[in-house]
């Protein structure tokens, strides 16, 4: 497939991990922001192709992840509400709440539906106008361009029952989060491409110098992934902290200036707590006052009650990057995707999901054996 | 035989034009009933087993061969999809269920659960279908049942098909018969029924149309078996070639490994997935099948394969071994590792 298959290829992918092994001289860590391309990492293998002594460690960059749970449980709430439809994108459907989850709201009656794009929900509110349709806006800058029109639209079309519960995060102020905790052990990072693609990268700029890591703008596919790691331990081995893009074929150093235009225009910068991370200060986006109308948390008055949280889960180590899904009690046991304990093993951007799905054959063998009563 | 399925799809007027939708009382095994079973099924079905309107139907013996029975139930939304409809898939679904068996398919049985109000045009395009794809896979459809519940307490039409078949002599197959070594077959490109259902239930707009790869596949396991030794079959549907093969290698107690690169797959299907964030190898197929075949024989029967319409991409995606027992992994196209699970819940579309 054209502008895929070039960048699968396995001679030139060859040629990255060659050039890797011959650039890394000692122990490094890096961590990649996106959740997509924590699971290009594993599901092609790579981390099995590049040397021991590169550490890759997987960033918070999966919204379903660090969607704090109380922010679930109002979803459950309204959509357990009797005159709404409630829409999301499909990975938050299965993600626990205290008690159940979007899909047990469903099989108990509730009308809750799966959308690929808020804009989908807006036709839902038009097409039902007896009702009140809600949106779950989770995700990053990636998805805030479309969140936000679809409150734009709504509107500018004098659509009355159409509400987002706005749950949307940044990532500048969570990568300071994560360069500012003691025990930080990342020194590197793949910024995240499709971030990018909107933000461009100009806020990244002033951060590589004051933490000293070289930050790389990388796409999702093999070779991106190659291309990007190489360019980071290339900075690393000699001492460089800078901002380079090797995802150039989709992002612009000012990004898409449209794009960030509407944000600006429908959203504005709040704090926001992240699941796993807690309260991050301006590391959120949420409705402008103008803009009031559309806000679910507003419109639906749903009691707060205190989560409920699974003491066992250490989502919140992982997605800072201080600890591997592996290294987790109840990993692969207790908590699987059938039985999630906390989102990264639901989400498909989830490290979890991803070392459980694709995970280190080694590993697995280990856990049949011991499982077989072998060991 | 085929003309004159063709001329029924597009020829057949609807024999029922008194009323458009199905009543409750089409269900009541009244007037109504008996009208819809004389002129909508028995003209379709027409065969002497189904033609005596019995409880049931007596077969004649096979001749001293094993018999294989599967039945399976057909709920698929939307009803009608491109590249075929509930009538048809139901044909397909349970012809193959005893292809994989090793058994050449001979009747078929048949319960609709309709809901009230379903439009009685739509119920004579499904049977045209069925007639056809019946037709095609050379079974007879000998005995039926018909109920009607309330509108709202089943979704459109169910079909349950149940087939007979007689095991062909020679087969002796399944999971105890995968050998270490074994070559593992697919029979063309993987996940274009699943895509086809989701391009429609979901209102994706592709600019063009995905067609369901819902086929009989008995005519092509005839094929093969004159090839070479076959240790086992299966259709990969719900679950995906990952889920079926999970199934074999848990049961037979031996790894599987896979290779991407010669796993056939149609690029608009390929575009879908990467659109929707899905894997290829968890998404359905109705009319595949993944073979396991010696490797001394494989190259026979691969092209046997080919020479079939049915089979004409097919390709060996990987081999049988005895490391990693019960568990199925994948060499990456840059030559890279992962394991390959079985699907879990429903595979839902990332979030971007």
């Amino acid at each position: 497939m054209k502008y895929l298959d070039e960048y699968r290829d396995p001679d030139a992918a060859q040629k990255y991990i060659d050039l890797i092994h011959q650039v890394i001289t000692r122990e490094w860590t890096i961590m990649e922001i996106c959740g997509g391309q924590t699971h290009a990492i594993v599901k092609y293998g790579i981390d099995h192709l590049l040397p021991e002594t590169l550490n890759f460690v997987h960033g918070p960059g999966c919204p379903v992840c660090v969607t704090p749970q109380e922010m679930i449980d109002k979803a459950i709430a309204i959509a357990q509400e009797p005159n709404v439809i409630f829409t999301s994108f499909g990975d938050m459907m299965r993600v626990p709440g205290s008690h159940k989850d979007l899909l047990m709201v469903k099989s108990e009656g509730g009308d809750v539906r799966m959308v690929y794009s808020p804009l989908d929900a807006v036709k839902l509110a038009v097409k039902h106008p007896d009702k009140e349709v809600v949106f779950f806006a989770v995700g990053f800058e990636t998805t805030a361009p479309a969140n936000a029109m679809a409150v734009y639209q709504a509107h500018t079309s004098g659509i009355r029952n159409f509400s987002i519960l706005s749950s949307h995060v940044l990532v500048p102020p969570a990568m300071e989060a994560i360069l500012s905790a003691p025990g930080n052990q990342v020194q590197g990072f793949l910024a995240a491409g499709h971030v990018c693609t909107v933000m461009g990268y100009n806020e990244y700029i002033p951060l590589a110098p004051r933490y000293k890591v070289p930050i790389v703008v990388t796409g999702f596919e093999p070779l991106d992934i190659l291309q990007g790691t190489y360019m980071t331990l290339k900075q690393l081995e000699e001492g460089r902290c800078e901002v380079e893009n090797q995802y150039a074929r989709a992002v612009r150093r000012e990004g898409n200036i449209p794009s960030q235009s509407l944000i600006r225009k429908i959203f504005q910068i709040t704090d926001r707590n992240w699941r796993g991370m807690g309260m991050i200060p301006a590391s959120g986006l949420g409705l402008r006052p103008e803009y009031a109308a559309y806000d679910a948390e507003k419109k639906f008055a749903v009691p707060v009650v205190e989560p409920v949280s699974h003491s066992e889960c250490i989502a919140g180590i992982i997605l800072q990057g201080r600890k591997k899904p592996v290294d987790c009690p109840v990993f692969g046991t207790k908590c699987t995707p059938e039985h999630p304990l906390g989102a990264p093993m639901v989400s498909s951007e989830g490290a979890c999901a991803a070392y459980y799905h694709y995970g280190n054959l080694e590993v697995r063998k280990m856990n049949k054996l011991t499982a077989d009563g072998k060991i | 035989m085929k003309d004159q399925s063709i001329n029924a799809t597009f020829s057949c007027p609807i024999p029922i034009t008194d009323y458009k939708n199905i009543l409750l009382a089409h269900g009541s095994g009244g007037k109504l009933t008996n009208d819809l079973i004389r002129k909508m099924f028995l003209p379709q079905f027409h065969n002497k087993h189904l033609e005596t309107l019995g409880d049931g139907a007596v077969l004649p013996s096979m001749d001293g061969r094993r018999l294989a029975v599967s039945t399976d139930s057909f709920v698929v939304n939307p009803v009608f999809f491109p590249g075929g409809n509930i009538g048809s898939l139901s044909v397909h679904g349970t012809v193959n269920d005893l292809a994989m068996c090793g058994a050449e398919p001979l009747y078929l049985s048949v319960g609709f659960i309709i809901e009230e109000g379903f439009p009685l045009d739509e119920l004579w395009q499904i049977i045209l279908s069925m007639e056809e794809a019946a037709i095609e896979a050379g079974v007879q459809i000998v005995t039926g049942d018909t109920k009607v519940v309330d509108k709202g307490k089943c979704d459109r039409i169910f079909i349950n098909t149940t087939g007979i078949g007689a095991a062909w002599p020679d087969m002796t197959i399944g999971a105890d018969q995968i050998q270490p070594g074994d070559h593992i077959i697919v029979s063309g490109d993987i996940a274009r029924h699943g895509i086809a259902i989701m391009s429609v239930r979901e209102g994706l707009e592709f600019e063009s149309t995905i067609e369901s790869d819902s086929a009989s596949l008995h005519d092509l396991v005839n094929t093969m078996r004159y090839a070479g030794k076959i240790h086992a079959l299966r259709d990969p549907t719900r679950g995906g070639v990952s889920s079926a093969l999970n199934e074999l290698a848990d049961a037979s107690g031996l790894g599987f490994v896979l290779h991407e690169e010669p796993i056939p797959i149609q690029e608009q299907v390929r575009a879908a997935c990467e659109i929707l964030g899905l894997d290829p190898l968890y998404v359905a197929n109705e009319g595949k099948l993944i073979a396991f075949v010696s490797n001394e024989d494989s190259k026979y029967v691969l092209e046997a394969m080919r020479e079939h319409p049915m089979g004409k991409d097919a390709e060996i995606i990987g081999e049988v071994v005895d490391d990693h027992p019960g568990m199925v992994v994948l060499k990456s196209r840059i030559g890279g590792t992962r394991v390959v699970d079985m699907l879990t819940g429903e595979q839902l579309p990332r979030i971007c």
